[in-house]
């Protein structure tokens, strides 16, 4: 068709464009990403709260036994977990990134820990916390209820933020394709006065630079969903191995294929939009005279 | 078919480029508007596609009113229309054939019928030869000519030339002329300004005679 031939005539700058526009979505786009397997995790943590009690330096076995024993008697407690300074250093010599350090240290700096599993909701494991931290030689103890809730409320902001970051790229997609349209326009000024002049109505006129609008909208969201693909894989190499230093095999997931398709029917309307507003304001300033 | 009733053109800062024009043409007629530059002879003309609208007065182009004829009917009255304009507006970023085939492009004829259309009508100004080539390579007279190709190749009933003998030699001038009159024959209403008197006394056709926005009697 005239519009991909056009296209492709000029397939220098209609990659420079494209490549803005993918640029520009990529942004939203990865922090979009990003929330959706954020939002994975956190259904994932709330199944089972959890509680990590880091003993003090200094404890010895006498104190692991009877903190273990108190433990075990805690109304609901479901089940205690021991893992020694060893283990937890072990684990960590796994990591191709962590084993040099380790072997640089001259001592175990890494802390013994219990791992708790309540029965009850969060918010009864976060009325335990005062007993817990009051135990002997408990240096800190950690929620994950606590922690889940921040995350939940992180999520929250962050997905307010890209809101307004998407908001702000669709108004930056509009006036790039509004931008090109008028350049394309200009480019074929004789053209259409020509074409005014023989007898072309308007919306014949018109029509090419829809599609075009359409086509930049539609490549510059599958270059973004390229870009974003990539960065993804190249990230979850060290994403995966944070994860299994915590005994999961997380990374992080694409986005599904109805997602896909409503992204590119988002972008393609913003195209049409950008190139529909350019046209009003520029086509009828060429005018046989 | 086309008809001017006390019609006047002025433009912005107030030069009146027709005052109280008046005159008729049937189907059919060979007509030449005469006149030194700045007469009006080019506004007269572009009156008729509607390129102009009138100040005041009646234009009637197959019936229909210019005055008052909305901006969506425009390019039906213009299909109608063979144009052949001082500025040629050939584009030169494709072919000769493709100059041609512009026109067909929105009359809705499958490719083969419109190709064979274009071929038809440059053959008639015998660029036939040429079509694959870049109309910046043709002299001035072959341009024109691709002019009258592209404004006939729709078989409009009207031929609208301004000055198209403005640039040519006496030679390519001839030729040109010669190609409007063979249009006339077929029936072709052929309204040409000049201001070259030499060509009409040729063809002995009706006159109109234009001074300073008005039909000398």
């Amino acid at each position: 068709m005239l519009t991909l031939a056009r296209l492709g005539g000029n397939a220098f700058a209609t990659l420079l464009n494209v490549a803005v526009i993918g640029v520009a979505l990529a942004l939203p786009l990865g922090g979009y990403l990003l929330l959706q397997n954020l939002g994975t995790v956190t259904r994932q943590a709330t199944g089972k709260p959890q509680v990590s009690l880091f003993l003090a330096p200094d404890a010895d076995k006498a104190d692991i036994a009877a903190i273990e024993a108190k433990l075990k008697l805690m109304p609901g407690v479901r089940s205690v977990r021991f893992i020694s300074r060893e283990q937890a250093l072990a684990g960590l010599k796994r990591s191709e990134n962590m084993a040099e350090v380790i072997a640089a240290l001259q001592s175990n700096p890494l802390p013994d820990a219990f791992v708790i599993e309540a029965g009850g909701s969060a918010s009864e494991l976060e009325g335990m916390e005062p007993e817990l931290k009051a135990l002997p030689k408990v240096a800190h103890v950690q929620l994950d209820s606590a922690w889940v809730k921040r995350l939940e409320t992180l999520v929250a902001l962050g997905r307010r933020a890209v809101l307004i970051l998407s908001t702000l790229l669709a108004f930056g997609l509009v006036a790039v394709t509004f931008n090109t349209i008028r350049l394309q326009i200009l480019t074929q000024k004789d053209e259409i006065e020509v074409s005014k002049l023989i007898g072309a109505t308007d919306a014949f006129i018109r029509r090419p630079f829809f599609y075009l609008g359409f086509v930049l909208g539609t490549l510059g969201a599958l270059a973004a969903l390229a870009i974003v693909y990539l960065c993804m894989h190249i990230l979850n190499r060290s994403i995966l191995e944070l994860a299994q230093l915590y005994g999961s095999d997380f990374r992080l997931g694409f986005f599904g294929l109805p997602d896909c398709l409503a992204l590119l029917g988002f972008t393609a309307m913003l195209g049409w939009l950008g190139a529909y507003m350019s046209v009003s304001r520029h086509l009828s300033d060429i005018e046989p005279r | 078919m086309i008809s001017f009733s006390q019609v006047r053109k002025s433009y912005r800062g107030g030069h009146e480029a027709l005052a109280e024009l008046s005159f008729s043409i049937e189907t059919g007629e060979l007509v030449f508007i005469t006149g030194r530059s700045g007469a009006g002879k080019s506004t007269l003309l572009k009156l008729i596609p509607a390129i102009e609208r009138p100040t005041s007065g009646t234009v009637l182009v197959n019936g229909q009113n210019i005055g008052s004829l909305r901006r969506p009917a425009i390019p039906y009255l213009r299909r109608n229309l063979g144009l052949i304009f001082q500025d040629q507006k050939l584009l030169y970023d494709r072919s000769v054939f493709d100059n041609v085939m512009l026109p067909l492009a929105f009359t809705g004829h499958a490719h083969k019928e419109a190709a064979r259309r274009a071929r038809a009508a440059l053959d008639k100004v015998g660029l036939l030869a040429r079509e694959r080539a870049n109309p910046i390579t043709l002299s001035g007279g072959e341009q024109q000519r691709l002019c009258i190709a592209r404004a006939v190749v729709n078989r409009p009933s009207i031929l609208l030339a301004d000055e198209p003998t403005a640039s040519l030699d006496s030679d390519s001038a001839a030729e040109v002329i010669e190609m409007f009159r063979s249009f006339h024959q077929v029936g072709v209403t052929v309204l040409i300004a000049t201001h070259d008197e030499a060509l009409i006394q040729r063809l002995n056709p009706r006159v109109l005679t234009l001074r300073q926005g008005r039909l000398d009697a």
